[in-house]
């Protein structure tokens, strides 16, 4: 079995978003960086199948040199082998990292074979484009479902569960298929310290691709101004707790 | 209490483990109208205190970091917050090993109990996951344990809020602190402004920043220290506490490892030194996860890794086991690492106690609140003290360069006279470069480089022959020489030149100089014109808080001569005590001293002056400035190496010329160049000198060190009323001086003591006086001229007998000592006739 | 020249139509147009209508189907917008964040395709687009929809509940949760939590609230213990009241509620469990 899994290096925020001078980046003076939340579980997903199946995994990166610290943890995981696509740092829009990873990916399968699933995502946690996984589908001409909380394979098949209000829509598809899919599809585990010693001499293959003009094009960035909600004091410690009553009351919902 | 009052006694600035203690401290004392400051939350302000890993080990070679924790510790446990987990110091290495019966011996000396050296397998059966294989063996304390630092410190707070003393403000971020006529007055905050007379900065990590905006500066920096946790360990399953087995700290490989409840805590001080200004921290909103706990980086920790492997295979091997946790955390370290405690030399009415950690949190903020309320600690705080540092150490670059070289040594194998390598030849004398060419070794102190001993001197050895004692085991010869001991014999022999411009000078003037000398000192200072005097000056409590001479060089100029590891302290304390309109003018910068003495001393510096400096012309004691050449120096006629001749004091710039001239002057006589090996250790401790951090301290009365004085004067000094009282009293110890009867150890080699090692009765049992202290080695060295290898030391008035015999145990090792002096008689020349020959 | 608006017959629907109408004459077309449905075939059934541009709201579905139009004609997509200026090129704003920041891009493309934000924008309340008739012709039915699942009975659907009691890392353990568990009882209200309670394992991942888990919009959601990171924040803007309850008053979600109550949630919340009996 050959599974793929494509992340992006992300900070962790706290409280409160600073941004750069310029208005067109974060600061991540005082930031930690990590996998987007969605692909930690693509990792995870990625890992269990080939515990259970045999085989090979790939997990794929677009970004700058650092970004080679999320490889190190996916592999830590237990994920074989890292393509890196490494930027200068610049911001790539969808499209362009679509088409990027769309060229590894071929490379790669032309050397050893279609990967039976490809795990991306639902939408990064940092720009939320909600496409790259869809776009590489559609090159390979593989069918995609999206926002996966359970994937299970079934033969030449894969049986995806995506939640909808009112439940979980099924879908089964052929493989190879790209999914992309969303936090909660499991919990990811934490990395054992062999599995970080083993990482540090897993294969990391690095490519620099040439950044393309892109079509959706950042202009800046700006924090959004509060919903205006006016933090009034209902108290202090237990003695508060009738005039929450009261305001429950009030909206009628007691 | 709502709303920030306008005025306060006394704020605290930061609401870590040091701040809460002494606002505790500070009510228990009787103050009232306290304000606590935060600027983050409560209960954790996401400082140092809220991440630490809150384990205490109670053994540290220095005496004072011990008093301290074991003041935390029985602090602790009163809040009902400690819990005893027993603590193992792991050995790899061969080296470590010895090192380990030197912590031993530490713990001895300071009082520590349930300690013992136990062989891997009992390590094992301590920590059954700790793999035996790759450890030599362990030294185990059972008192060691963890708290809950966080609790303590909001028990403490709530104790001082309980009375109605303590206003605490969390969220309130100071922005101001301002200075009147050097005395601070006002604290800004975001929350209003208060008027106070007294302010400590408490502020961890954040100190320096706080202490800039009142225009003073503390010399910390913040610093990573690496931590993860992994989990859950199975074995941790169930754990009923957070912790049930021993902390290990894997000496060799600066790491630690202990149980977190179900999870295993592994730390690093093996890293590459990561420093940090205050002004990198974030605001607690911009943190992830606080201000100090910094994003973890990976690489640095790959070796780390790979040593809790080796050491603990079961967990840390274990694939099931994930690293849920990792930091890099921040704290503060010093160029010395030993904490900053003290009102600024800088500003008056602003304290400090920064550089403290968990472990002796509580015991700091006793001890600062004592100093504070009552004039001085129990504890003797001098190591610590803020106004210890000289001006260059207290710069960016030197807390930076000293702390980085110190962290790796964090649980380093540190030789007591181990010397930095960063930030050197910073203070030259004006005649290094003739030490230079004589092929001194330098050692450094407050800055100055000075010879320790010269390596030209190796002739002496042959001239000498067995009167020169040698040294064959490793560490006892490290950071020393054999030419010392020659040195020293050629001193006695014929004279030595002495590089003495380390010395702290500063002059008090004006009309109430002598009111304020008086003040200080114990001895009296209305002495004619050009005397000298020793004196020791006492802290309020009667105990030692330094010794020095004073010359008095005209009706209202007193010259004020101390050590340069002293001088700092030893100014601010004078300029305390500024009376009448006196002023202290600093003189180390703009003097230089040389020394010179030995039988034929007088002949040489005869042979370069016309004035008379014969004994009756010029009597012991007294000082005078003469003519060298076209030099007018100022002649000291003391000896702290117990022989024949004068401090030289000249101008700065014209330090090589007189050096030049004495030493020309000199040769025809066999004069030596002899470094601080002979100053400091050999020659004063045949003569039984006391040095201030050795045998004096604040814990030791005038009575007990064996220099109280026939009479004392009738003027008001500090500490005369309790001086007059111990006079009174019984002492409970003596100053002794022992000497080593038996050198040889178990495998036949001759081994010396350097400092520090316990005594004990010839049964193995520890000394200890009525007051409970323990009595151990205060200096360590050899006595040339008498043969002997000398060990000085407090004993119970029972065991100060001439002739009683005891034990000291070095390395793991018992040798045979006697008592051979009980008081101050000096081993060598009882009559001092040299000295006033 | 038509503007196409996938309509998938909710509100988020409306006020997307806001939005199209900025780029000229407007025609629907259901979302529910193929059936079971199929976001192959209609993402092909949209193209082969040749639409000068074409907006859906962003939801789950309006963004997977936008993606595959965009991904069908080669074509850049701007997802969850709440403002666009027409022009060439289209200058549009757009979320970050799960909302917590916002981005101004210039959309360089022939034919703007782009999600509008539920909740960012008014619903128009003109009449509604005339529709268009779609003609599957069942190619691309691979990936449709093949059995629908209802949820396990018992509890209320985050999404859907008018009262949420949350709890965040404050809350200490699992166990403790146990007080947010009785005053969810009482109300008839979902359990939340933070990303760290289920990151922690305290909470299985369908009572997270946040960008990565379920965007909410309940009249009442009372937040104990929770710092209130912009992750979680993001899943808040569809709350009519945000009440915090935490020790720290200035934690971030303090900040950013409508009503506050300082202390130990643990003293407070069993406290107006015991209120709520008391009025009984």
């Amino acid at each position: 079995m050959r599974i793929a899994a494509c992340i992006k290096r992300v900070p962790i925020t706290g409280g409160r978003i600073l941004l750069t001078d310029d208005g067109r980046a974060i600061n991540t003076q005082h930031l930690g960086f990590t996998m987007s939340p969605h692909e930690e579980c693509g990792v995870e997903e990625a890992v269990r199948l080939i515990e259970a199946n045999k085989g090979d995994s790939v997990v794929l990166t677009l970004g700058p040199p650092e970004a080679v610290e999320q490889l190190r943890d996916a592999m830590a995981l237990g994920i074989d082998r890292a393509i890196h696509l490494q930027t200068d740092g610049q911001e790539w829009d969808a499209e362009a990292t679509a088409a990027a990873l769309l060229d590894a990916i071929r490379a790669d399968e032309a050397a050893r074979g279609p990967f039976d699933i490809i795990f991306f995502g639902n939408e990064s946690a940092d720009s939320g484009g909600f496409q790259v996984g869809i776009r590489v589908a559609y090159a390979l001409g593989r069918p995609c479902v999206t926002g996966l909380k359970k994937v299970t394979p079934e033969g030449p098949s894969v049986r995806c569960e995506q939640e909808v209000e009112g439940g979980r829509d099924v879908y089964v598809v052929p493989t190879p298929a790209v999914l992309t899919v969303k936090e909660g599809l499991n919990l990811p585990r934490y990395p054992s310290v062999p599995g970080r010693m083993r990482a540090r001499s897993k294969p990391v293959a690095v490519v620099t691709p040439r950044r393309p003009d892109p079509r959706l094009e950042l202009v800046s960035l700006a924090v959004p101004a509060g919903q205006g909600r006016r933090a009034e004091s209902l108290g202090a410690g237990a003695a508060a707790a009738p005039a929450v009553v009261d305001l429950l009351a009030r909206a009628g919902l007691l | 209490m709502s709303g920030l009052p306008s005025h306060a006694r006394c704020i605290v600035i930061g609401c870590g483990i040091v701040g809460n203690s002494l606002a505790y401290h500070l009510t228990r004392l009787g103050w009232r109208d306290v304000v606590l400051l935060d600027k983050g939350p409560l209960p954790n302000p996401g400082g140092s205190t809220g991440h630490a890993s809150n384990f205490i080990y109670l053994v540290d070679h220095s005496k004072e970091m011990t008093a301290l924790t074991m003041d935390s510790v029985r602090q602790y446990r009163d809040l009902g917050v400690f819990i005893r987990s027993g603590g193992i110091e792991v050995a790899r290495t061969r080296e470590r090993m010895q090192e380990l019966t030197r912590r031993v011996a530490s713990g001895t000396s300071w009082g520590i109990e349930g300690m013992s050296l136990i062989s891997p397998a009992e390590v094992k059966g301590l920590v059954p996951y700790l793999e035996a294989k790759v450890i030599l063996g362990g030294f185990y304390t059972e008192g060691v344990g963890v708290v809950d630092s966080l609790r303590a410190g909001t028990l403490m707070r709530e104790k001082g809020q309980a009375e109605g003393a303590l206003h605490v403000a969390p969220k309130t971020e100071v922005t101001g602190i301002d200075v009147e006529h050097g005395r601070v007055c006002r604290v800004r905050t975001t929350e209003g402004d208060i008027e106070a007379e007294t302010v400590v900065i408490t502020g961890g990590v954040w100190s320096p920043r706080l202490a800039r905006m009142a225009g003073t500066r503390i010399p910390l920096t913040p610093a990573v220290h690496q931590m993860i946790d992994i989990g859950p360990v199975p074995r941790f399953r169930g754990a009923k506490s957070d912790i049930e087995h021993p902390i290990v700290r894997d000496m060799d490989t600066n790491m630690y490892e202990r149980q977190a409840g179900g999870d295993l805590e592994i730390g690093s001080y093996a890293h590459r030194p990561i420093l940090y200004d205050p002004e990198d921290l974030p605001p607690v909103e911009q943190a992830a996860l606080s201000p100090t706990e910094f994003p973890f980086t990976q690489a640095d920790f790959e070796e780390q890794m790979q040593h809790a492997l080796e050491l603990m295979p079961e967990i840390v091997g274990d694939e099931s086991v994930g690293v849920k946790y990792a930091i890099n955390g921040i704290l503060s370290l010093t160029p010395d690492g030993m904490p900053v405690l003290g009102e600024s030399p800088d500003v008056k009415g602003l304290w400090a106690a920064a550089a403290v950690w968990v472990k002796e949190g509580p015991g700091t903020g006793k001890a600062l609140a004592e100093w504070m309320v009552g004039g001085e600690s129990e504890i003797d705080l001098h190591s610590s003290d803020i106004a210890r540092f000289h001006e260059h150490q207290r710069t960016r670059h030197h807390v930076r360069a000293r702390a980085a070289e110190g962290f790796n040594k964090t649980y380093g194998i540190v030789h007591p006279n181990e010397q930095w390598a960063s930030n050197r030849n910073v203070r030259l004398a004006p005649f290094h470069i003739r030490e230079r060419e004589l092929g001194a070794f330098f050692f450094e102190a407050a800055g100055w480089e000075r010879p320790f001993w010269y390596e030209s001197n190796a002739p002496l050895l042959e001239e000498f022959g067995d009167r020169v004692t040698r040294r064959t085991a490793e560490w006892d010869s490290r950071w020393w020489s054999p030419i010392i001991n020659g040195e020293h014999l050629a001193m006695r022999a014929r004279a030595g030149l002495f590089d003495l411009s380390a010395f702290t000078i500063f002059d008090i003037l004006g009309p109430g100089a002598l009111a304020s000398v008086q003040c200080a000192a114990l001895r009296q200072m209305d002495v004619p014109i050009g005397r000298v005097v020793y004196t020791p000056v006492l802290s309020p409590e009667g105990g030692f808080k330094s010794d020095l001479t004073v010359m008095r060089l005209g009706d209202e100029q007193f010259r004020v001569v101390t050590g340069g590891a002293s001088g700092m302290a030893d100014k601010k304390w004078f300029r305390d005590q500024l009376v009448g309109g006196a002023e202290l003018a600093d003189m180390t910068s703009s003097m230089t001293t040389i020394g010179i003495w030995g039988p034929r001393a007088r002949d040489i510096v005869a042979s370069t002056t016309s004035d008379d400096v014969s004994n009756e012309g010029f009597k012991f004691g007294t000082c005078r400035v003469i003519e060298i050449g076209t030099q007018r120096v100022l002649a000291s006629r003391i000896s702290y190496v117990g022989d024949l001749g004068w401090e030289m004091y000249v101008p700065i710039e014209q330090g090589l010329k007189l050096w030049d001239t004495l030493w020309e002057a000199g040769r025809p006589f066999g004069l030596a160049a002899c470094g601080i090996g002979v100053y400091g250790t050999t020659g004063r401790l045949e003569k039984s000198y006391r040095a201030h951090g050795n045998e004096l301290e604040t814990e030791y009365n005038v009575v007990e060190a064996g220099m109280a004085a026939p009479r004392v004067k009738d003027e008001d000094f500090t500490g005369k009323a309790a001086h007059l009282r111990h006079r009174q009293e019984d002492p409970a110890a003596m100053m002794c001086t022992l000497t080593v009867d038996d050198h040889t150890s178990k495998s036949g080699d001759k081994r010396y003591m350097l400092g520090r090692e316990p005594i004990l009765t010839r049964d193995g049992k520890r000394i200890v006086d009525r007051k409970g202290r323990g009595s151990y080695v205060t200096s360590a060295g050899a006595g040339p001229s008498v043969g002997k290898h000398i060990l000085m030391a407090y004993l119970t008035p029972e065991e100060a007998v001439v002739g009683n015999q005891l034990l000291v145990e070095y390395m793991g090792e018992r040798y045979p000592v006697s008592v051979a002096v009980a008081g101050a008689t000096p081993l060598f020349d009882p009559e001092n006739s040299r000295i006033r020959g | 020249m038509t503007v196409l608006l996938i309509d998938d017959r909710t509100e988020a629907s409306r006020q997307a139509l806001t939005i199209a109408r900025q780029f000229g004459e407007v025609s629907a077309i259901a979302m529910d147009a193929i059936q079971p449905f199929a976001p192959d075939a209609l993402a092909a059934a949209i193209a082969g209508l040749n639409p000068t541009a074409v907006v859906g709201a962003g939801t789950e579905r309006g963004n997977d189907l936008l993606a595959r139009v965009a991904a069908r004609m080669n074509l850049p997509f701007a997802a969850n917008c709440i403002a666009v200026e027409p022009g060439d090129p289209v200058v549009v704003t757009r979320q970050r964040w799960g909302g917590s920041l916002l981005e101004t891009a210039r959309l360089h493309s022939p034919r703007p395709l782009l999600t509008v934000a539920p909740h960012t924008v008014p619903a128009d309340d003109g009449r509604a687009p005339p529709e268009v008739e779609v003609r599957p012709t069942g190619a691309d039915t691979t990936v449709s929809v093949s059995e629908h699942i209802q949820p396990s009975n018992g509890g209320v659907s985050l999404a859907d509940a008018k009262v949420i009691v949350s709890g965040g890392r404050g809350v200490g353990s699992k166990e403790g949760f146990a007080i947010i568990e009785e005053l969810a009882g009482l109300l008839g209200a979902a359990v939340g939590c933070s990303r760290a309670v289920t990151s922690a394992g305290w909470r299985p991942h369908s009572d997270q609230v946040g960008q990565t888990g379920t965007k909410v919009a309940p009249e009442v959601y009372i937040a104990c213990g929770i710092s209130g990171a912009t992750q979680h924040m993001a899943g808040l803007k569809g709350a009519k009241r945000i009440v915090a309850i935490n020790s720290d008053p200035q934690a971030p979600l303090m900040l950013n509620a409508d009503y506050t109550v300082t202390g130990d949630l643990k003293e407070i919340v069993p406290a107006i469990s015991a209120e709520i009996r008391k009025r009984r």
